[in-house]
């Protein structure tokens, strides 16, 4: 496919390698932040074609793996209502609650569907008029304009049975966050080029200049990755800390100043609970209140659920780049994709998921140095 | 989750409910794509396209641009590649090989 095939060139993936090699004098650690560029990282094994010196840590920019669980607890009560039809991206499908997942209960008999965009909820929506249609809107900002003209629409058309369940994550205030961990790592970051088509990136030239570290806006298959990696390998080798843009095909640095009205009309910026993290302040959206009438929450009057997460997971660690998923004794073992005890194995694009999905757990290694936690 | 790919948009058409909507072919599979957010884009278009929804217009000049630029660091690379060290003769300049020393 056009703009696919030739970002997979293999013996331009080893020049840039090899550019790579040739720049770097001395050990630097970058976090991508995306769970898509992730996925193509392990997929392609480009953590093991990079010099050693170079380490790529992984970011919390999996959506499905940071919503919480006292959500998915809330999104579950939701969808064993008989007068509910609930409508959920296919990602969230198998992420464990407090209890079950939502595929238990189907079987149990949730009206459950699976969509493939927020707006074919609105038809679901029209199609049963005596039910109650809810959508799982989970996501960055990248999804924030699909999730958000689906309210608006069904707004402006008088769609009363039509509500959605918000999740919604920002990635700056995470990168704010990682960075100020006392136990930071991360140096130089690939941000997510998705979440930046929609809202540009000039939020995150205040982070590069506050905490000195180099920022390349990063595209998603082998090359973007690549070529991420050796524009802010050169900047940290020169000691420059700016926001860069990989990804010019398609990220300007205003970003989709239509999507972004929109979004701004229908959602406002609230804290939020982010699985394996907690809470970071004005890290997410909520509806604005305009919208109420379509709020899932406060329609459902959703209870505060006391939840537990397990003890032996170190998820919280590895989406802040502390820890990487084969220094967790419960990796590959206790934990996996059929039973995963935390954030970064609940979906295939957590880091744990990724390292799992392609053998990663079958590896012998030598056990990680203790670190200060 | 954040999976966007690019589209050639094969057609724009209006939802009776006023949205802008459009088909976009993916390597030969055709998907219904909501353009409210992409008003500029022309059928012919490389859209990128998320959860049904063209986020972006693929720069085509940009990324051919910048994909040769990237063609020719490694190609550049490879002029820093030392050559092997042979003796040679200057050609004459009336094009005649040099006769060879006996030996």
């Amino acid at each position: 496919m056009k703009f696919l095939d030739e970002y997979r060139d293999e013996a331009l993936a080893k020049k840039i390698v090899d550019e790579i090699r040739r720049v770097v004098t001395k050990p630097w650690v970058l976090m991508e932040v995306c769970g898509g560029q992730t996925h193509t990282i392990v997929k392609y094994g480009i953590d093991r074609l990079l010099p050693d010196e170079i380490e790529l840590v992984h970011g919390p920019g999996c959506p499905v793996c940071v919503t919480s669980l006292e959500m998915i607890d809330k999104a579950h009560a939701i969808a064993q209502r008989p007068d509910v039809v609930f409508c959920s991206f296919g990602d969230m499908l198998r992420v464990p609650g407090s209890d079950v997942d939502l595929l238990v209960l189907k079987s149990r008999g949730a009206d459950l569907r699976v969509v493939y965009s927020p707006i074919d909820c609105l038809k679901i929506a029209r199609a049963n008029p005596d039910k109650k249609v809810v959508f799982f809107a989970i996501g960055f900002e990248t999804t924030a304009p699909a999730n958000a003209m689906s309210v608006f629409q069904a707004k402006k058309e008088g769609i009363k049975n039509f509500s959605i369940l918000v999740s919604h994550v920002l990635v700056p205030p995470a990168i704010a966050s990682i960075l100020q961990s006392p136990l930071n790592r991360v140096q130089g970051f690939l941000g997510p080029g998705h979440v930046c088509t929609v809202m540009g990136y000039r939020e995150y030239e205040p982070i590069a200049e506050r905490f000195k570290v180099p920022i390349v806006i990063t595209g998603f298959e082998p090359i973007d990755i690549l070529e991420g990696a050796l524009m802010a390998v050169r900047q940290l080798e020169a000691g420059t800390h700016e926001v860069q843009n990989q990804y010019r095909r398609v990220v300007q640095r205003q970003g989709n100043r239509t999507a972004q009205q929109l979004v701004n009309d229908v959602f406002e910026v609230c804290d939020r609970k982010w699985r394996g993290v907690g809470s970071i302040p004005k890290s997410g959206y909520k509806l604005r209140y305009e919208f109420r009438e379509h709020d899932a929450e406060r329609i459902f009057n959703t209870k505060e659920i006391d939840t537990k997460e397990s003890d032996i997971c170190i998820s919280g660690l590895v989406l802040k780049g502390v820890k990487k998923p084969h220094d967790c004794p419960a990796f590959g073992k206790q934990c996996t994709p059929e039973h995963p005890l935390g954030a970064t194995m609940v979906s295939a694009e957590g880091a744990c998921a990724a390292y799992y999905a392609y053998g990663r757990h079958l590896e012998k290694r030598e056990p990680a140095a203790a670190l200060p936690v | 989750m954040c999976l966007a790919i690019p589209g050639k948009l094969i057609e724009i058409v209006q939802h009776p409910s006023g949205i802008r909507m459009g088909r976009a072919n993916f390597g030969g599979i055709v998907k219904q794509v909501c353009l409210e957010y992409t008003p500029d884009a022309k059928v012919n278009d490389y859209v990128l396209v998320h959860v049904g929804f063209a986020l972006s217009t693929v720069d085509q000049e940009e990324a051919t641009r910048a994909y040769d630029l990237l063609k020719e660091m490694a190609q550049l690379q490879e002029l820093d590649i030392p050559e092997v060290e042979e003796q040679m003769t200057a050609v004459p300049n009336d094009g005649s090989m040099p006769a060879k020393s006996a030996s």
